[in-house]
């Protein structure tokens, strides 16, 4: 799970063009969109696609993108439970 | 009918042209067949938030158009047009690999949203905030005349009474490539590539973004008033003097007005025959001008060229890097402006000391 964690850490920072974030700017629980990371609905769209190539999951209900995309602990959860390839 | 000033500039190109008077630390580069800009300090400039998903060509035009409100001191704008050959190549070519590597899957939105020609206009209007009149010219090399010409008409029917304008082409890497299987960039080995006399075809490309403020008015600050502009699509070299003098003469000028021409010479033997007839004939008593030697063939270099001749207007001196021949005179009152790409997209522009 920690490598997990670690590797979508740096597939966002590099998908989402995160140029001035480093690996340990971001913690497991901060909450990536609003006051966290500051990522937008095109992000959204972003880490939806990342989750479909990279792991085989495609988000059917939209709804369900807000509680997975909390944080990296639940992506990493949601993933891992989830997961294709 | 109202006249049009330029009273700001903003140029970001492949020379120092930002935090410098004109061309003093000009670099004249020799040896590489592209010439990619001196890139800005974006962050002065763009958040760091919006930075982030935007293109080369977008950052680079925010950048240009920013100091060029800022030097005619203006806050809003009545118009943003805008001129490119070629767009945000570089995000086009992100999304068309992507489209091929992932077999038409998995889709990301940014480069497809960034790689629209409009793209530049329509962040520089998001970021100030303009709902003005917006638009694009994506003319091949006389994009940036028919943005400028736009501008002009806007200006005189009295429909706007500031207008931004520029010019934006960036460098990519498989355009580049596919450039150079054309022809259209000149060989690798074929170095030292000096464009005046040149024997090779091709050009040396570039990049760049080159913005300009406009008012109706004219200020303190204001580099040049812009007289008029000419488009034409195809014309043969043995009537390009004549096309000259006709629009000189719809102007009330004639050849011995002009104090100085700019001509857009890249190197291309095959096509610098345009110029060379000018030089050696008509204009043989002007002093002459060229700058694609600075700044590289791009679709909208001729925004460099009239950025150069603002420049001459305003500080009155050619600066010895950008000289064709000798000849110099004792006031920079009217120039002329002529550029073409490969036999085609001819424009003039004439500008006024005011």
């Amino acid at each position: 799970m920690e490598a997990l964690k670690q590797e979508l850490k740096e597939k966002i920072i590099a998908v989402l063009n995160l140029e001035d974030i480093n690996l340990e700017d971001i913690n497991d629980n901060d909450p990536l969109f609003g006051d966290g990371l500051g990522l937008d609905s095109i992000d959204a769209l972003e880490l939806i696609v990342m989750l479909d190539k990279d792991y085989g999951i495609k988000l059917v209900d939209p709804k369900e993108g807000k509680v997975i995309f909390q944080s990296i602990e639940t992506m990493g959860n949601y993933i891992k439970e989830n997961r294709t390839k | 009918m109202r006249k049009t000033y330029i009273n700001g500039v903003g140029c970001i190109s492949a020379q120092k042209t930002v935090d410098t008077v004109f061309l003093e630390e000009a670099e004249l580069n020799e040896s590489d067949t592209i010439l990619p800009l001196k890139i800005p300090v974006y962050k002065d400039f763009i958040s760091p938030v919006a930075i982030r998903r935007m293109a080369k060509g977008v950052k680079n035009g925010i950048v240009a158009s920013a100091l060029a409100m800022k030097e005619a001191k203006v806050t809003t704008v009545d118009a943003i047009i805008t001129g490119t050959g070629m767009g945000c190549i570089e995000d086009s070519e992100k999304f068309l690999k992507t489209i091929l590597e992932n077999k038409e899957e998995f889709l990301t939105p940014t480069s497809f949203i960034q790689s629209t020609h409009n793209t530049v206009g329509a962040q520089i209007a998001l970021g100030l905030q303009c709902k003005a009149y917006n638009l694009t010219y994506v003319n091949g090399s006389v994009s940036f005349e028919s943005a400028l010409l736009d501008a002009k008409m806007k200006m005189e029917e009295e429909e706007a009474s500031t207008v931004l304008i520029g010019g934006i082409d960036e460098i990519a890497d498989y355009t580049t490539s596919l450039f150079k299987l054309a022809g259209f960039i000149k060989k690798e080995n074929q170095s030292p590539y000096r464009v005046l006399n040149s024997t090779t075809k091709g050009a040396v490309h570039g990049e760049g973004a080159i913005f300009f403020a406009l008012e109706n008015e004219k200020k303190e600050n204001t580099y040049a008033e812009v007289l008029d502009i000419e488009i034409l699509n195809k014309l043969k070299v043995e009537v390009l003097e004549d096309k000259i003098k006709t629009f000189l003469n719809a102007n009330s000028l004639q050849i011995s007005d002009i104090d100085a021409v700019i001509l857009g010479y890249n190197g291309d033997v095959e096509y610098d025959t345009y110029y060379n007839t000018l030089s050696e004939n008509a204009f043989v008593n002007t002093p002459q001008v060229y700058y694609k030697h600075l700044c590289g063939e791009f679709n909208t270099a001729s925004a460099f060229g009239l950025w150069v001749g603002a420049k001459i207007i305003k500080t009155q001196q050619i600066p010895e890097i950008l000289k064709v021949n000798t000849l110099e005179n004792t006031e920079y009152k009217t120039i002329l402006l002529y550029n073409q790409y490969k036999g085609i997209d001819h424009s003039f522009t004439l500008i006024s000391r005011c």
